[in-house]
């Protein structure tokens, strides 16, 4: 009888002492603890607000009788999307989302091209283009509402009123921008405050690209046209994606110019306002809940693109530093 | 011989040739760029002018403010700011703004005191795994403001902070942290990890660590955070009008109450307008160089 003892093999839960990482040592924790009061905080504060709207998104709840709710499960959600109005809101959210951002995009590229040469005064410029960023965006709306839009007395009529009475034409029709196109209205507003966001991100890449590569194309008798189709437009790619989605992100959730410019009115209720208005008006708390779990499933799968733009931009940043 | 300089743009500028060939080719390029600059210019301006008139506008009286087509000459007066200082019944907006003033500066304190530890602890001396923790921070940020609205209006009636200044102040705080730890992480990691090793070695603690060498590096960064969650708290409408009445009224709430059906009121809501604005628009100006980091959350520099 032979004995033979296998010396190469160890109990897996003990891993050799040298290559075990103390997980749970006070090092550990003394470089996690200054984590530790932000991430308490903020899943206090976010997260649980979130349970709590998927558990009331599952009642038929009116606050107005209370004595009537009742668990529903999922008959919110089927009214979510069988219900007229609140279908209308998220073609609504959709479409005002889609066009601001295209177009500020657009518009942003155009002004950050600008922006891109040196010239005088170009920091001033700089400073009056980021202007409508930084109003109050309530101010900003109200400003578009009255100061602009308004037929009696804003500036778009008072300079059409102008302009034809220079061709002779003392009374002509005066356009309701805001009776007539509300959405675009609304889409005017957010375009003009959006811009600058995009044109600042843009800039930041049309500075970033390697000056040697710019000055190689040149010297290898590359057009503009050429240079920016083949250089500048890639190399932006990643900072278009960022404005993109970062600027969707925010107007998805844009509220201040529907409530101001429209009321939510005319076919512009988007699903924010949708759900301010089914909760503080309506007291349809369970199926404003609903709602408001749908655009977070809607807004998870931008995000998702989002962080992956940004950990890749992230990790340009970290290998270049 | 000809000199070329490259500018930041990449167009070369000659010196000396002025005539032939070159020099019109010189000379067109340079009208180009003064062309482009001008519409630069333009562009500015249009951007700008919807501001300008409000500010104008603010400065008319309200007869002249309503006039079409608009009058740009008419003499300026004060008479819609001291018809707005007049308004809210006579306390005028001052409840609202020092309401709007402290929920923003308590919360961005706040913030920087939850935000500054957890950067640090996310660049300096990072924990395992702090990309994960960097993007739940973001996730959080992602998450629609109205997802959560309606527990915390229940949360608020039921324990009675409803129309309470407090409650605003840690939900702006909840607000605005994800956007201060993902941009003073980068502001952070711009400090050598080696000049911190060599000053330990040579002695020296945690405050003189933090005091002599990532104040003065990351100073500028940490301003520009603490500005940029400073606006965001004054913008905030939506939790505000639904959470707050009378005593928290904040400013841009007070601004929505404004609108009278009776009478012109254009001038006075310029006035409005101009004053609520003012300190997001000086803070933003301030800090205009390190906006982008805060807005593309630190993934831009």
């Amino acid at each position: 009888m032979t004995l033979t003892v296998n010396t190469a093999t160890r109990p897996p839960s003990s891993p050799p002492r040298a290559a075990r990482v103390r997980r749970g040592g006070p090092r550990a924790w003394a470089t996690r603890a200054p984590l530790l009061p932000a991430l308490v905080f903020l899943v206090a504060v976010t997260q649980l607000p979130f349970v709590a709207t998927l558990v009331i998104s599952l009642f038929d709840w009116n606050s107005l009788d209370p004595g009537a709710r009742r668990v529903a499960w999922f008959e919110n959600y089927a009214t979510v999307v069988t219900d007229a109005d609140l279908r209308a809101s998220v073609v609504t959210t959709a479409l005002l989302t889609t066009t601001v951002v295209l177009a500020s995009v657009l518009l942003g590229l155009l002004l950050a091209l600008l922006l891109d040469r040196s010239f005088r005064g170009r920091g001033f410029v700089r400073t009056l283009l980021i202007t409508p960023f930084l109003l109050v965006p309530v101010s900003a709306a109200l400003l578009w509402k009255h100061a602009l839009y308004n037929p009696e007395y804003g500036l778009l009529n008072g300079a059409w009123t102008w302009i034809a009475g220079l061709f002779g034409d003392d009374t002509p029709t005066q356009p309701e921008w805001i009776s007539d196109t509300p959405l675009l209205a609304v889409e005017a507003a957010l375009i003009w405050q959006w811009t600058p966001f995009m044109m600042l991100i843009l800039l930041a890449g049309l500075q970033s690209r390697p000056p040697e590569i710019m000055e190689a194309a040149r010297l290898d008798g590359a057009g503009t046209w050429q240079t920016f189709r083949y250089l500048t437009l890639p190399h932006l790619r990643r900072y278009l994606e960022l404005g993109i989605l970062l600027g969707s992100i925010y107007i998805v959730q844009n509220f201040d110019a529907v409530f101001t410019v429209t009321s939510g009115g005319l076919g512009t209720a988007n699903l924010p306002y949708t759900i301010y208005q089914t909760f503080y008006q309506a007291h349809e708390y369970g199926l404003a809940s609903a709602a408001g779990v749908v655009v977070v499933i809607g807004t998870i799968v931008l995000a998702t693109f989002a962080l992956r733009v940004v950990s890749s931009l992230f990790t340009e940043e970290a290998g270049r530093s | 011989m000809t000199t070329a300089t490259v500018t930041s743009a990449g167009t070369t500028t000659t010196a000396a040739a002025s005539t032939g060939p070159a020099g019109a080719a010189v000379r067109r390029a340079r009208r180009r760029s003064a062309g482009l600059g001008l519409l630069a210019w333009a562009a500015g301006i249009a951007f700008a002018l919807p501001v300008a008139w409000m500010a104008l506008t603010s400065l008319h009286s309200e007869p002249d403010a309503a006039t079409n087509p608009p009058s740009l000459t008419a003499a300026l007066t004060l008479d819609g700011y001291r018809a707005f200082f007049d308004s809210g019944g006579g306390t005028g907006p001052w409840p609202a703004l020092i309401n709007s003033a402290t929920a923003s500066l308590v919360s961005t304190l706040l913030v920087l005191c939850l935000a500054l530890p957890a950067a640090y602890a996310l660049s300096i001396r990072p924990v395992r795994k702090w990309t994960d923790v960097m993007f739940f921070f973001l996730s959080t940020k992602m998450l629609p403001v109205v997802a959560g609205l309606l527990p915390v209006y229940l949360f608020a009636k039921n324990a009675g902070l409803l129309d309470n200044i407090w409650l605003l102040v840690i939900l702006y705080t909840s607000m605005n942290l994800p956007i201060a730890v993902w941009m003073l992480q980068s502001f952070l990691a711009d400090v050598p990890v080696s000049i911190i090793e060599a000053a330990q070695v040579d002695g020296a603690g945690l405050p003189t660590v933090l005091t002599r060498i990532v104040a003065p590096i990351a100073g500028p960064g940490i301003a520009a955070t603490v500005l940029i969650c400073f606006i965001f708290s004054w913008n905030e409408m939506l939790f505000a009008r639904v959470l707050t009445g009378v005593t928290a009224q904040t400013a841009p709430v007070f601004l929505t109450g404004f609108v009278t059906s009776q009478g012109l009121f254009l001038a006075q809501l310029c006035a409005a307008s101009v004053v609520v604005s003012l300190p997001v628009l000086a803070a933003g100006f301030a800090a205009q160089d390190k906006l982008v980091q805060g807005l593309s959350l630190g993934a831009v520099k």
